[in-house]
């Protein structure tokens, strides 16, 4: 079986300023809904306390409200959670409570509301908690930035580092925009995807950028375009089957990952589709804008000096 | 070109062989068991103990199917839940005759069921995480200014006491923030007593402060090391209560440990009642010096029935009864160090203790009046106590540096050292993070993580046999080796399998096989200009080289920062990333590179591969 049977390279980069403007558009919205929405940051950044409980039938959510209000809760948030007999039960901090002893409270009050409640998971944070694992992902973020810039830069060469690193963050940027768009709860695990779609992205671009400086060096005459363009079809076989693949895999955890898994697998296949977007048809131009030339990567032969007598 | 010399076969051969090896232990699951752990602080593990339990057994006609003894605890293998109950009884009731005051906890416990060859050469199962087993876990955070504020308070009566002692006249001594602050009115005296205490500690840093001509201050911090020691004792020593504490709970595999400077993690699977937890982590042990009761003939009338009044009858620690006086000399609260020592003189072992002020010169006053008697040194748990020691006072006591010794080896010493230690907190605690998973939700959690990753597995493994057939097949055998490679490692080192490790482990094999796509995509482009199989299968791998390390290495940075700075799902999610790009690496340069050379490589005239079909442009 051979997928791609392609003559001739694809001309991408005749199209590059459409796709960047496209991609522009793309960035800016993300931009603007992180900004407007933000994000619905998960109780282990806000501190506070979250419940999970299960129920045998479905239970009825307004009684479980007005009791949790009651009891000192005005501001608790329930909803159900995956199933219609799961429940959540978000609950702020409160400085005038002791916090240690918010989940037994918690759970006395649905005890007492009824239907039997098995306790499924208990997540209590504090505030200060929150937000140093803020802080941290932040650092993890630049730290990754910063690694792979060098990196490139040493590999390669500072053209292709930077727009490596554009072309990847704006991946980021939009998975954040799609969690803010639909607000869908951004947690640890969500963090970790965000920042593991970095390191593929990049790799992603790498693959491309490494044919790049293959073709420079072997072919002569070309121009930089056709240079990007060859270097993009002769790789887009493999670009698309192993992101085939990831997917594949990344699907199978959207499907049997369940709840605690469902947001993670969901950054993941946003990362992935802008993964090859992004390395193709922006990562490319940008390197193109930024004036590689074949020149970058053949070394000038140094002539001899001769003793002049 | 296309083979490997034999010494790689072999390597690579002996790397698969030990990976199957430790993976092992995963694939065989828990049985039940009984674990015996000590109840009292006082109370040590030690090898009879083993023999006992078996005895036990023996006697009830239980059959065992191992037995597994570490610092803390020793645990039975036994082979159904009936027994498990029925062992536990006969254990329970062996161990401690007296149920009303048991010396040990007697729990049940799941252990691995690996043959026990396995166990021996430390092949064993990969822990799993609280969200995959259920249980409860705390973050809990030390306050720290709170035990430098105790410490400065106690220096501060401390020199007053020095102050005293030699005759250096000042005019107050406070605490002021984190200083001690020393008020005197003339110079003289300030130098007097700036020698004085640099004489006696090197902790304490001095500077002058001049408010007015009768006014002088003499300012004591203390130094940077002085601090950083009061907060690793103070982390220390509440980790050791912690586990004195949990203990009791009778917890199969609890886990407390440092995190960052001033936090402790305390997980403790299996356990659901959050309430009892969160009960015996603050309870409190106590230390209490009182004086023994020698009076002629009062033990033995005690031990016959009557108990003089004012005072109690206690065992002494390796069983001698002792009559002890109810007055309470000292409480632990006084003591601020214990340390396991050497008698200065005669070089046996000893216990060195560091008193506060206030209480150094109660014990100098009570030490100088009972000369020649006994001083018993209690530890009171559960509202039961136990003489730990009772020594001959041999002279007055000042300074606040006690020495205990006698009769002691260098191991009695350090254990009465962290008895001593262990019954307070150094420095109060609070929660400042709870989880708690219950146990059916963990066992959900491994089905879904299992199921996805088989999945996923499936379907890659479908899609490559049919898109690169012989080629595919092989990628996917390193694809099988890589998940076996990362699983031993896991288990190797111990790792904790979270939920967010089961996932990394299902996106690391989907990205793993990047790599086997660039290779045979090289090869397929190689022999579609023209390249003769051997030297297409050659360059193909030795092209796709380059791309898959400059690849996997940007992978890892990535993956290396969430390890640094992530904390709790992130880490976990970040150890199983990085591995698994290791082993991918390996996995498929090595291993699917030795698969390839013994089909193909011995061949000389190779006329076609089986990789597909090449469609060169021009058909």
């Amino acid at each position: 079986m051979e997928f791609f049977r392609i003559k001739k390279d694809l001309p991408f980069m005749r199209h590059a300023l459409t796709f960047n403007i496209i991609s522009l558009i793309t960035f800016v919205l993300a931009v603007f809904f992180l900004a407007t929405r933000g994000l619905h940051l998960s109780v282990e950044f806000t501190g506070g306390t979250l419940v999970e409980v299960a129920y045998a039938e479905a239970p009825q959510l307004e009684p479980i409200r007005s009791a949790l209000a009651t009891s000192g809760y005005p501001d608790a948030q329930v909803q159900n959670f995956g199933s219609s007999r799961d429940v959540l039960i978000r609950l702020p901090n409160r400085e005038d409570l002791d916090t240690t002893k918010v989940s037994e409270r918690t759970m006395a009050t649905l005890q007492a509301v009824g239907g039997a409640p098995e306790l499924r998971r208990v997540e209590f944070v504090g505030p200060q908690v929150g937000k140093e694992l803020a802080s941290d992902g932040a650092m993890a973020l630049l730290l990754v930035i910063f690694g792979i810039v060098v990196y490139l830069a040493m590999r390669f060469e500072w053209r292709f580092a930077v727009s490596a690193i554009i072309a990847n963050l704006h991946d980021v940027v939009i998975i954040l925009g799609f969690f803010a768009f639909f607000q869908w709860e951004f947690s640890l695990p969500v963090l970790a995807a965000v920042l593991a779609v970095l390191g593929y992205s990049v790799n992603e671009s790498v693959v491309v950028f490494d044919r790049v400086r293959e073709t420079f060096k072997k072919k002569r005459g070309l121009t930089t375009p056709e240079v990007l363009d060859h270097a993009i079809t002769s790789t887009i076989s493999r670009t698309v089957i192993t992101h085939g693949s990831t997917q594949m895999m990344v699907l199978a955890m959207l499907l049997f990952g369940g709840e605690t898994l469902h947001y993670f697998a969901m950054a993941l296949t946003i990362g992935i589709c802008f993964g090859i977007y992004s390395s193709v048809l922006v990562a490319s131009p940008l390197v193109m804008w930024l004036g590689v030339s074949r020149e970058q990567f053949i070394k000038p032969k140094k002539e001899k000096e001769e003793a002049v007598v | 070109m296309n083979r490997y010399p034999l010494w790689k076969n072999i390597l690579i051969g002996l790397v698969l062989f030990f990976g199957l090896i430790y993976t092992l232990p995963n694939f065989y699951g828990e049985v039940p068991a009984v674990q015996v752990s000590s109840g009292k602080a006082t109370l040590k593990l030690d090898a009879s103990l083993n023999g006992t339990i078996e005895q036990a057994l023996k006697d009830a006609g239980i059959e065992h199917t191992g037995l597994f003894s570490d610092a803390n605890s020793i645990r039975v293998r036994v082979a159904s839940t009936d027994v498990q109950l029925r062992a536990k009884d006969a254990i329970e009731k062996r161990l401690n005759p007296d149920p009303r005051d048991p010396s040990y906890v007697v729990a049940l416990n799941l252990l691995s069921a690996s043959p026990n060859w396995l166990t021996s050469i430390n092949a064993l199962p990969m822990y799993l995480g609280l969200d995959l087993r259920g249980g409860v876990h705390f973050l809990l955070q030390v306050d720290m200014p709170g035990a430098i504020t105790k410490r400065l308070d106690a220096t501060a009566a401390d020199l007053r006491t020095l102050m005293r002692d030699k005759n250096v006249r000042h005019a107050g001594i406070t605490r002021e923030g984190n200083n001690v602050l020393l008020r005197f009115r003339d110079a003289e005296q300030r130098e007097a007593a700036r020698k004085a205490i640099s004489a006696s500690t090197a902790d304490l840093q001095l500077t002058d402060r001049d408010d007015a001509s009768d006014d002088l201050k003499l300012v004591a911090t203390l130094g940077q090391n002085a601090q950083k020691n009061i907060r690793d004792f103070a982390i220390k020593q509440n980790i050791t209560t912690l586990h004195n504490r949990i203990n009791e709970l009778g917890v199969a595999e609890p886990v407390i440990q440092q995190q960052g400077l001033d936090r402790i993690v305390v997980q403790l699977p299996g356990v659901q009642d959050v309430a009892k937890a969160k009960d015996i982590l603050g309870r409190t042990a106590t230390l209490e010096v009182r004086l023994v009761d020698e009076t002629p003939g009062a033990l033995e009338g005690a031990l016959a029935g009557s108990v003089p009044l004012g005072t109690e009858l206690y065992n002494e620690r390796g069983g001698s009864p002792i009559l002890v006086r109810n007055q309470v000399v000292l409480t632990g609260d006084r003591l601020t160090d214990a340390q396991p020592g050497f008698d200065g003189q005669t070089n046996e072992p000893a216990v060195h203790l560091t008193l506060d002020a206030a209480g150094s010169r109660i014990f100098r006053d009570v030490t100088r009046e009972n000369v020649g008697k006994r001083m018993a040194i209690l530890l009171i748990e559960k509202g039961k106590g136990e003489v730990v020691t009772a020594p001959v006072i041999r002279t007055e006591i000042g300074g606040g540096r006690v020495q205990i010794s006698g009769r002691m080896t260098t191991q009695e010493a350090s254990d009465v050292a962290l008895l001593l230690r262990a019954g307070s907190l150094a420095a109060p605690m609070e929660i400042i993070e709870e989880r708690t998973v219950g146990p059916s939700l963990g066992a959900e959690n491994i089905a879904k993580g299992f199921h996805s990753t088989l999945w996923g597995f499936v379907a890659i493994a479908i899609f490559m046999s049919v898109y690169y057939m012989l080629f595919g097949l092989v990628s996917v055998i390193a694809l099988a080796a890589n998940l076996l490679l990362l699983v031993a490692l896991l288990s190797l080192l111990q790792a904790t399998l979270t939920l967010p490790g089961i996932a990394a482990m299902a996106l690391t094999l989907g990205m793993a096989i990047d790599a086997n796509v660039l290779i045979n995509e090289r090869i397929r482009e190689e022999l579609r200009n023209g390249v003769s199989p051997q030297a297409a299968i050659h360059a193909g791998y030795e092209r796709a080289f380059d791309t898959i390390l400059d690849s996997n290495i940007t992978t890892l940075i990535a993956g290396i920062a969430l390890l640094v700075f992530g904390s709790g799902p992130v880490r976990g999610f970040a150890v199983v990333h990085c591995l698994g790009i290791l082993t991918s690496m390996f996995s498929a340069i090595l291993i699917s590179r030795m698969l390839v050379n013994l089909l193909y490589g011995r061949r000389r005239k190779l006329e076609s591969v089986s990789i597909g079909q090449i469609w060169k442009p021009g058909n």
